[in-house]
């Protein structure tokens, strides 16, 4: 199984990690809302078919990557940056403070 | 009811040319309803059907498989059977199923080839060791066996392993499990089956569930490949499918990832090891099985698969642990590997339970381990479906106990199944 990192080109899953289901979303840290973080915590989609996941490429950039792959035959069809999620935020922030 | 096979009948037939065989199973036409549907035609689904039948007078009972008879993980195991866990629930769950293993050859009628050959865990550090020695307690505390080995008695037990100070990852120690060992998994499913069939149980191959009936949030019966069938009440045991079965009724998260794991044979040897063996610096296993092959486990690929198939870094890392505790075997070749897909729960413990819905009944989660479980998966699950109420050796294996903070962890890993 390949991953095309978007910085390194095509490399092996030996030098990833994979983080999991990356549809599950994290309750705000303050909420007190249990059920949402049960859900967070245990509750997975587990599809048969295309699977949105997080990988990082511990051993290449360390780049945190969001990994559409397909769980039936491990062909992946998109890589992109996590962080391109929160892209927009982060450039605020960074404007904000100068 | 007299044996039917035995001594006398295999003689018998041998004489007759052997035309007189009853199949071990009929091939029947699903009837329009039953008492109890059972999905899945795996170890688990037929053990439920044959528990039911014998224990609880239940025969008016469909096991639906998809495929063919035991072609899902439980012909693709590796055949290890154990009860050397930590905490209590678990402890309890699998020493029931190593007594039910014991008998379970006269039981069925049908040699399954259990052989009590031990499971030896080796500890590569003196932390590891101690840690093992709590275990073996906790086992000891609950009537299982368990005892620490010496690297000299190891050596003893298994020449070939190389338990030199300069090994890369020197042997301090071990725990056994003397009464641990294989079983030939196929003929688990064989046997059972044919003891459900012969109580009156339908075993119906190449029909897959595709949908469930439903009146209301109750689950009345199922749609199938070969029609509509219903059923008093519908039992899942699906094992790595349980995430698509679960989404047919449509509940759409579970707390299960369902992962490949991969296994490996190597060509036949003469007698090399007559245990168990496990590495305890990283996952692998070995055995030898009755053809002569070294049966080799390891780690899950470690992502979310349903392919049956893994990718080659896993290959390369049970071969290096192997080699890591045997350098003598570096030039046998590997003749098959596959792999399965197995229902990595959250917390590493399987779910036996009524519910989730009015109706149905589901066993999954079962992780690595399956393949020993068997026996007590089906009989708990056959008495929970009979009675509506779990027994209690399955009791703690809930769905709700991830919400409700009665997690089953014996790894304390947390909620991350890939390390399971």
């Amino acid at each position: 199984m390949l991953i095309t990192c978007p910085y390194c080109g095509p490399r092996d899953v030996i030098e990833f990690t994979y983080q999991g289901d990356g549809n599950r979303e994290r309750p705000d840290p303050a909420s007190q809302n249990f059920e949402a973080w049960n859900a967070y915590v245990y509750d997975r989609l587990n599809p048969a078919g295309d699977h949105n996941e997080i990988w990082q490429h511990s051993g290449g950039c360390r780049t945190h990557l969001r990994v559409v792959r397909n769980t039936l035959t491990h062909e992946i069809s998109s890589v992109a940056f996590v962080r391109g999620d929160h892209a927009s935020t982060a450039r605020r922030k960074a404007e904000d403070k100068a | 009811m007299m044996a039917e096979y035995s001594a006398f009948s295999l003689l018998a037939n041998a004489l007759k040319g052997n035309k007189d065989w009853k199949p071990a199973w009929r091939k029947p036409d699903p009837k329009a309803s039953y008492d109890v549907i059972i999905i899945g035609g795996g170890g688990h689904g037929l053990a439920t059907a044959y528990y039911l039948a014998k224990e609880h007078g239940i025969t008016n009972v469909a096991v639906l498989e998809k495929g063919w008879l035991g072609s899902g993980n439980v012909g693709r195991n590796t055949t290890a059977v154990r009860s050397n866990y930590l905490l209590p629930a678990n402890t309890r769950f699998y020493e029931h199923s190593m007594k039910l293993w014991e008998g379970l050859s006269h039981e069925l009628n049908y040699n399954v080839m259990f052989s009590q050959r031990g499971c030896l865990n080796l500890a590569h550090t003196p932390a590891q060791f101690d840690d093992y020695a709590r275990r073996g307690n906790a086992m000891r505390h609950l009537g299982v066996d368990a005892e620490l080995m010496t690297p000299a008695q190891i050596k003893r037990l298994i020449p070939a392993l190389d338990i030199s100070s300069d090994a890369r990852f020197p042997v301090v120690g071990g725990l056994m499990q003397r009464r641990a060992g294989t079983a030939r998994h196929d003929a688990v499913a064989w046997g059972y089956a044919r003891g459900a069939d012969r109580r009156g149980v339908d075993i119906i191959e190449n029909c897959e569930v595709t949908g469930f009936l439903r009146d209301g949030d109750r689950v009345t019966g199922v749609t199938t490949s070969r029609g509509d069938i219903r059923a008093k009440k519908v039992a899942v045991a699906v094992a790595g499918s349980t995430g698509r079965v679960m989404q047919l009724a449509g509940i759409e998260t579970m707390p299960i990832e369902s992962h490949v794991l991969q296994a490996f044979v190597t060509e036949s040897l003469k007698p090399f090891i007559d245990t168990v063996v496990t590495f305890g610096m990283g996952h692998f296993y070995m055995s030898q099985s009755d053809k002569g092959g070294l049966v080799y486990g390891g780690d899950i690929d470690g992502y979310n698969s349903y392919a049956q198939r893994g990718n080659l870094p896993i290959v390369d890392e049970v071969m290096s642990e192997m080699l890591a505790l045997f350098p003598g075997l570096a030039r046998v070749r590997m003749l098959r590997s596959w792999g399965g897909v197995c229902d990595m729960s959250m917390d590493g413990s399987p779910i036996i339970t009524t519910g989730p819905l009015p109706g149905m009944y589901l066993n999954c989660g079962w992780c690595y381990g399956g393949f020993k479980a068997t026996p007590a998966s089906g009989w708990t699950f056959a008495w929970t479906i009979a009675k509506d109420e779990p027994h209690d050796f399955n009791a703690p294996f809930t769905l709700d106990r991830f919400h409700r903070g009665l997690v089953i962890d014996d790894k304390g890993q947390g909620a991350n199944p890939r390390l399971h």
